[in-house]
């Protein structure tokens, strides 16, 4: 089933400068990456204030999504409308590949492509081109959408 | 007063996420659907991001250390390898089933679905797996 969503181009503006003070901020004060793939790995298995300042950014990750939520409304109707054998395979794939290839949406194509990182500008290249290519897959070649 | 950073950072992070729409998998997806119905909307949110970290970082790392720590840590990997390309590979075909990438998994599971919590189990599982079999 695809849900048809609309282009919300100032949501977009406000919500990307947000996530982007939010990485020169961890930045400036602690000096880290805010990759959230390798913040969530070091908070399940780093200990002492490896693991405390990871779990102080995501504590704070969920406040501010759900003050955001409150007053925004932007989680009203979200939800997943893959099966869940999909979701498992999905989330294996992101959790085994994020950390192969050492980051994700925020530390790759933030924070790294503005560090002018060839690194991330290649990995942000390949997943964004792997994921269009599983979308169309999906949609398109076993017709599960338009 | 460290933590207060770190947390605030959490905080504005968690923030643009909900705000921009991309804890709504069926967004990201619709991004990824070139051919279909296509929705630019994540592409501004990497542009404006990046026009906040670009010049941000640029001023920061033109501090000597970070106000509350030692040193900046930043990867010190210069060469794109195998792993990288598979890593990358493989993250993206589990973003395109799901349409979900790690921040906003975690800022899904705030409503409370139990989808969400199956594919943040499954997203952690993967981290852990890969710490146990390739990081020996």
């Amino acid at each position: 089933m695809v849900e048809s969503t609309l282009f919300t181009p100032w949501l977009a503006i406000i919500g990307g400068s947000l996530i982007g003070l939010a990485a020169v901020l961890l930045m400036w004060s602690k000096g880290r990456i805010a990759g959230i793939s390798g913040i969530v790995a070091g908070a399940l298995s780093e200990r002492g204030e490896e693991r405390t300042w990871r779990l102080s950014f995501l504590l704070g990750l969920f406040l501010g999504a759900i003050l955001a939520a409150y007053f925004s409304g932007a989680l009203a109707g979200v939800q997943s409308v893959a099966s869940t054998p999909v979701l498992v395979v999905a989330g294996l794939l992101v959790g085994v590949g994020t950390r192969m290839g050492g980051g994700c949406t925020s530390g790759h194509g933030v924070c790294g492509i503005s560090r002018f990182s060839q690194r991330s500008m290649v990995a942000t290249v390949v997943f964004m081109a792997s994921g269009a290519v599983t979308v169309f897959i999906v949609r398109h070649l076993l017709g599960e959408g338009v | 007063m460290s933590r207060l950073f770190i947390v605030l950072a959490g905080a504005l992070f968690g923030a643009g996420i909900t705000v921009s729409g991309m804890a709504n998998p069926a967004k990201v997806q619709n991004f990824l659907d070139f051919t279909g119905q296509w929705d630019p909307s994540l592409a501004l949110v990497m542009g404006a991001a990046l026009l906040i970290t670009t010049p941000g970082f640029f001023w920061v790392f033109k501090q000597q250390k970070p106000r509350f720590a030692d040193a900046f840590a930043l990867p010190t990997k210069k060469d794109v390898d195998t792993k990288l390309i598979l890593g990358a590979v493989l993250f993206g075909a589990g973003w395109g089933l799901s349409g979900l990438c790690p921040a906003p998994a975690l800022v899904a599971l705030l409503t409370g679905a139990s989808s969400f919590l199956v594919f943040a189990l499954a997203m952690f599982s993967g981290i852990l797996l890969h710490k146990q079999v390739f990081e020996k």
